[in-house]
């Protein structure tokens, strides 16, 4: 049994974790949330010149190489530290679809730009609240052109490419690559729950658009949305950590009826059970990782448990430590709220808990007693 | 990342599986465990021990003791696959939990050579069984306020009181008690620790009837009991100490928890239907079956992260206290929604309900386990305050005579 990180990869998370404690304390996003700016652009320059960004992509591609179980371990140490940049939507999305789908061109000119933060890519998807349904997708593409109007892109104001999810009446699902700043493309940044981390409405009107060819349908999309999610778990997991760290060193220091609130069992259960939260979710993450870096066939249930997971484990942490801070916590002036607001938005981002839910039901309704029983 | 038994673990994990295919019944497919069922059938003890003695001779009783305990040298890993793969068959053996697991450790850590001598082997070979004679009615969760006396005399020590929620008393040839041996010290100052021969004069045990009407733990009175001093386990006045060792054992033994899980939610929702069709089906009971899914795939995971630890000759880490905890209240849980599910027939505990009447017998023996070998609570206390390193309760009891701590009404 094997079940952890390999020695090298946890070595590069520790340097991550020292990197990011020197620049990116909670006043980095809080400078984003007073002032705006969409994203830290010091911050994104230095991790895509340590080679974060582009840690998946090969080297013959401009990446550092350093694979999956590579951005997972960073992607937690991100969401420790809540930084204000465009590594989801950019690493997670944009790049995972070029790594899957694009052809040797579009990976020869995209990728080496994406790997060095030089580029922003996002992926443009949902067009109305409510479950992501690939195959109602409004958005069309017809002969290297696409049109639709895309609701709430992550770092969409920013991105100077998107992946976006449209419907070919021929082909079905496809996934078209567009250049944002080209003509019949409309931006609008909207506010969010979270405006750390921006988000806009794109309308595309015949804008020019590339299809990245290997992506064969509705399927080949939803595999595009696990493998993220399970990256973005880590991502959940490093927030809700970092929220706990917080509360329980708030709890050791603060006095109340003349001793630390933390001595009470009133705060010492909930901390407790935000422990509880983190470690499954942490545990089905890894699980997600694993399926990642094998290619498993495994891959959509291990993508559902993670997020399943990491939704609950970054709400209960980031709402409790909140809780725990009292009247402080709820102050613009205090940083519960930057984890709370982090957490949730993330949390909805790739689809909230009850489609995971549901799509996981689907996954293991199909399977008999002894399957069922052989995954135990 | 990589699942699979290195090849010494595989190896090790077939000839267990060799050994257990040769001398026990192994459980059908989607066939699920209950708690301690059939150990009260005529015999089932005795099968029991035959079972143990088999085990000591092929080499799987005492796999982690040291060799000079009469154990096997083997790594913890070795216990863990044991231990997996004696879940899939029907055997007993949770009657010698306590004994190997938590008093025979305490025995060769504390005891002296006679006594290992006389009872680590035998009780290794499945011969006598043991009982831990620990919780009172005073003294639960807070072991340290109990009251049982053992008082001086000569040399010999004079026994009264009662202990309660002994698993097993009625079985067990012997069981390892903590008395009060000085009431006038600080409440975890004044304790002392023996072994006692549970047939002896003065051991009255009555067995309890628990909430499910089965009846596997006991109150045992002792009227002038009388112990020789050579029975006493380390110094006079240190049984907190000794009885830390037995309790710090317990995290060891815990082993899987019989009862229905996600799966058997699925099959169950499976079989089960609305107007619609099969309620596997129903958004509702979706939504509610995948939370539990995940919960009990995160704790298979964690257990994998523990396995990895001792794969690499490591010790549990702090993940490893989330286990009972989360399994025990998932339990009740998951019994409670496939009762929900039944609907109105859920009431029938009869073994032709689907998937053989498990949830019944599980909604019964279920509170239990959030009980037993540490509350939901005390659970809590201590991932905050060993794991997190969150400050202690603040105590009125430290530091003053047992005598002046305060208690309720009711003395036991």
């Amino acid at each position: 049994m094997n079940f952890d990180f390999p020695d090298d990869i946890k070595e590069m998370r520790e340097e991550a974790k020292r990197f990011l404690a020197a620049k990116c304390q909670p006043a980095v996003a809080r400078k984003i949330l007073d002032h705006g700016g969409s994203f830290d652009r010091a911050l994104w320059a230095e991790i895509g010149a340590l080679g974060w960004v582009g840690a998946s992509v090969p080297e013959e591609y401009g990446g550092a190489g350093l694979g999956h179980l590579a951005v997972c371990a960073l992607a937690e140490e991100i969401g420790a530290a809540i930084a204000p940049v465009p590594f989801a939507s950019t690493v997670y999305l944009g790049i995972e679809a070029l790594l899957m789908f694009g052809s040797e061109a579009q990976k020869k000119v995209h990728l080496p730009r994406l790997a060095s933060a030089t580029a922003v890519a996002t992926l443009a998807m949902a067009e109305t609240p409510g479950p992501m349904v690939v195959d109602r997708l409004k958005s069309r593409y017809s002969d290297g052109r696409i049109s639709g109007t895309k609701l709430g892109v992550p770092d969409g104001d920013v991105a100077d490419m998107a992946v976006v999810v449209a419907q070919d009446a021929r082909r079905g699902a496809v996934l078209a690559l567009v250049d944002l700043s080209g003509p019949g493309v409309k931006r609008e940044a909207v506010p969010t729950i979270d405006p750390t981390r921006s988000h806009a409405t794109i309308t595309f009107d015949g804008a020019k658009a590339e299809l990245l060819d290997g992506c064969r349908g509705a399927a080949d999309v939803r595999r595009l949305i696990d493998r993220a999610a399970i990256m973005m778990a880590f991502e959940q997991v490093g927030g809700a950590q970092a929220a706990l760290d917080r509360a329980t060193s708030y709890a050791k220091e603060r006095y109340a009826f003349g001793r630390p609130i933390g001595s009470f069992q009133a705060i010492k259960h909930k901390l407790a059970d935000m422990y509880v939260a983190i470690e499954l979710a942490r545990s089905n993450a890894y699980y997600g990782a694993w399926a990642l870096e094998t290619g498993a066939a495994e891959l959509p249930v291990a993508a559902a448990v993670a997020r399943i997971a990491a939704n609950d484990a970054g709400w209960l942490a980031t709402k409790e430590n909140v809780q725990t801070h009292g009247g402080m916590g709820f102050t613009w002036e205090g940083d519960s709220h930057l984890y709370y607001r982090r957490a949730k938005l993330l949390g909805v981002s790739l689809g909230g808990s009850s489609e995971w839910k549901r799509r996981l039901m689907g996954e293991l309704k199909s399977r008999n007693t002894t399957q069922l029983a052989a995954a135990d | 990342m990589d699942f699979s038994d290195t090849t010494e673990e595989a190896t090790y994990r077939a000839k267990v599986r060799a050994f257990l295919d040769a001398n026990a019944e192994r459980r059908k497919p989607g066939e699920v465990a209950g708690y301690r069922r059939g150990q009260d059938k005529p015999g089932a003890i005795d099968a029991a021990k035959a079972f143990q003695r088999k085990k000591y001779e092929a080499g799987f009783a005492g796999i982690t003791w040291p060799k000079e305990w009469g154990g096997q040298g083997g790594t913890p890993i070795q216990q863990v696959i044991y231990n997996q793969e004696e879940a899939n068959y029907k055997t007993l053996s949770q009657v010698f939990t306590i004994g190997l697991g938590m008093l025979m450790p305490t025995i060769c850590t504390w005891g002296t050579e006679e006594q290992k001598d006389r009872f680590v082997q035998s009780a290794l070979r499945g011969e006598e069984i043991w009982c831990q004679l620990f919780s009172e009615p005073a003294g639960g969760s807070d072991l340290a306020a109990l009251r049982t006396r053992a008082e001086r005399d000569g040399d010999q020590w004079v026994v009264n009181g009662s202990k309660i929620w002994t698993s097993g008393a009625h079985y067990s040839r012997y069981g390892c008690l903590v008395a009060r041996s000085d009431s006038s010290a600080p409440k975890h100052k004044g304790l002392t620790y023996f072994w006692i021969d549970m047939k002896a004069p003065g051991v009255d045990i009555q067995p309890i009837r628990q909430a499910s009407g089965s009846k596997h733990f006991n109150q045992v009175f002792f009227n002038d009991l009388r112990l020789d001093d050579s029975q006493r386990i380390g110094a006079v006045g240190d049984g907190w100490k000794v009885a830390i060792t037995t309790l710090m054992n317990e995290r060891y033994v815990a082993g899987e928890t019989p009862g229905p899980d996600a799966n058997e939610l699925i099959e169950l929702a499976r079989v089960l239907q609305n107007e619609n069709g099969p309620l596997i089906d129903d958004p509702g009971v979706q939504e509610k079956i995948a939370e539990f899914y995940v919960r009990t795939q995160g704790l298979r995971f964690t257990k994998f992260r523990t396995m990895t630890r001792l794969s690499r000759g490591g010790t549990p880490g702090p993940e490893a206290s989330i286990g009972k905890l989360v399994t025990a209240s998932k339990l009740q849980e998951i019994t409670s929604y496939g009762l929900d599910l039944m609907g109105q027939a859920a009431g029938v505990a009869t073994p032709d309900m689907p998937l053989a009447g498990i949830f019944e017998e599980a909604l019964m023996y279920s509170p239990a386990l959030r009980i037993a070998g540490g509350t939901d609570e005390v659970l809590r206390n201590i991932i905050a305050e060993r794991v997190l390193g969150l400050p202690g309760d603040v105590r009125v009891d430290k530091d003053v005579p047992f005598t002046e701590v305060p208690t309720g009404p009711k003395r036991g």
